[in-house]
């Protein structure tokens, strides 16, 4: 009797429709969100997160629509991060639906957003998502932004240190070295994430053979996030918890 | 009919749309006399313990869980909705411990575990004491919570989940079911659990 480690997977919506999907044989539409929602929920996926890239405030409301119906149709939990800059936006998301919020640049301009949100809607429903690559700052890994192009100087291990205190209720840790790479999680970033954070650890980034997700575990993540592995169906949510118990990992199996 | 109880605590969208899927309509509503009268009333509970007891007096959610019981209604208490069922709780608001509704006597305490919130799926034991459990005792079911039941609640059938150390995953008796996890965030275990209760009604 364990908790079990979460697969999660990522959706990047714009416009409320999904930007890169999977092609699922039994999609009607590959790119309603909903639908796709209801695709990896039934595969067994623990939560999704919706990564809302929409640029325009007129394609945030239909992102708003977008998690509604999700809410209605999908019975899992559900993430929703991009472009949450206060905590109006964060009510609008949660009462549309969502059950978690995730924020990063905004949090970085203004840190005390991480406080108005944990007071008003308690600390559960913030995931500060960090963006992290290696740099020069003191532990060697630096805060950057805008998909790693900007640095901040900022080390990540202060930066995390600073949210936990400040309200954060888990850390979507996303390893801007290995974002895209498929070469595996950035492991040494999630030991030393471990060490100082007594919140959970989402790990995020360079998912891309089986091995991997059960490495990012031993490595201390509490739950694992992926996108292109799905989206490109590499591996199906099924495959990897399969696996991941097979090697005795505690995973969450559908059994009704 | 099903009440859902509205008194400002966050995303009840997925309750509403679980509670649906019976026989019966479901109702979301802040109403005193609406929520009394129902065949069955939801109370669900997001974030912080004196948050909702405050949301929850405001609509004098108080009363209505004692006539209710007095009335030999039934009453799902979901997360927060489980923990304001008891006396008082750990978690400080506005620098206070907070008091309860007190049905149970006792507290809501901190879990004592490495890594908090425990969020996430999780088993059960003692799962095959409640009817209400029937088909879903082996399931895992989603918690997120950093406070929790610790002691036996007397006088009531509980189901316990381990994460650090034991807790009280659920509590039944015969008018109140209570839960610590999600149902209507644990797939279809949740769904399962949601319409045995309701075909209880």
């Amino acid at each position: 009797m364990t908790l079990a480690t979460r697969i999660i997977p990522c959706l990047d919506v714009s416009n409320g429709r999904v930007v890169k999907g999977i092609n699922f044989q039994n999609l009607v539409d590959a790119g309603d969100p909903v639908e796709m929602a209801q695709i990896y929920g039934a595969e067994g996926a623990d939560e999704l997160t919706f990564l809302d890239i929409t640029a325009s405030s007129e394609g945030r409301k239909t992102t708003l629509e977008v998690v509604r119906r999700t809410a209605e149709e999908v019975f899992i939990p559900l993430t929703v991060g991009g472009g949450i800059s206060s905590v109006a936006n964060v009510d609008e998301l949660l009462r549309a639906g969502a059950d978690k919020i995730s924020i990063n640049t905004a949090a970085i301009k203004n840190p005390s957003l991480i406080n108005e949100i944990s007071e008003r809607f308690g600390n559960q429903v913030i995931v500060l998502s960090i963006d992290a690559k290696r740099g020069r700052t003191k532990s060697g890994f630096e805060v950057t932004t805008h998909g790693g192009r900007n640095v901040t100087g900022i080390d990540a291990l202060d930066w995390i240190k600073e949210s936990i205190d400040r309200g954060a209720g888990e850390i979507l840790l996303n390893s801007m070295d290995m974002d895209g790479t498929r070469a595996g999680y950035d492991l040494e970033m999630i030991r030393k994430v471990r060490e100082i954070s007594a919140i959970p650890i989402i790990a995020s980034g360079g998912a891309g053979d089986i091995e991997d997700f059960g490495k990012a575990i031993e490595s201390g993540a509490d739950a694992l996030l992926a996108a292109s592995v799905f989206h490109f169906g590499i591996y199906r949510i099924g495959d990897i918890k399969r696996d991941l118990s097979r090697k005795g990992f505690s995973v969450r199996q559908v059994g009704i | 009919m099903i009440a859902i109880l509205d008194y400002g605590s966050g995303n009840i969208r997925s309750a509403q749309r679980a509670f649906e899927r019976g026989n019966h309509e479901v109702v979301v509503t802040s109403s005193f006399e609406q929520a009394l009268k129902a065949d069955g009333l939801v109370i669900p509970g997001v974030g912080a313990f004196g948050a909702c007891m405050s949301g929850l007096l405001g609509v004098r959610g108080d009363e209505l869980i004692r006539e209710r019981l007095a009335a030999g209604r039934k009453i799902f208490g979901i997360c927060v909705g489980m923990q304001i069922l008891f006396s008082q709780s750990a978690e400080l608001y506005e620098g206070k411990s907070v008091s309860g509704v007190g049905i149970f006597p006792q507290q809501v305490k901190k879990l004592v575990a490495p890594v908090l919130p425990h969020i996430g799926w999780n088993s059960l034991t003692d799962a095959d004491k409640s009817e209400t459990f029937s088909g879903v005792e082996n399931e895992q079911f989603y918690f997120v919570h950093s406070y929790g039941v610790l002691d036996e609640v007397s006088n009531a059938k509980c189901i316990y989940s381990n994460y650090g150390s034991e807790f009280v995953a659920a509590v039944e008796t015969e008018l109140i079911t209570a839960t610590q996890f999600h149902p209507e965030k644990s797939g279809p275990a949740g769904l399962r659990l949601i319409e045995n209760w309701v075909n209880s009604l």
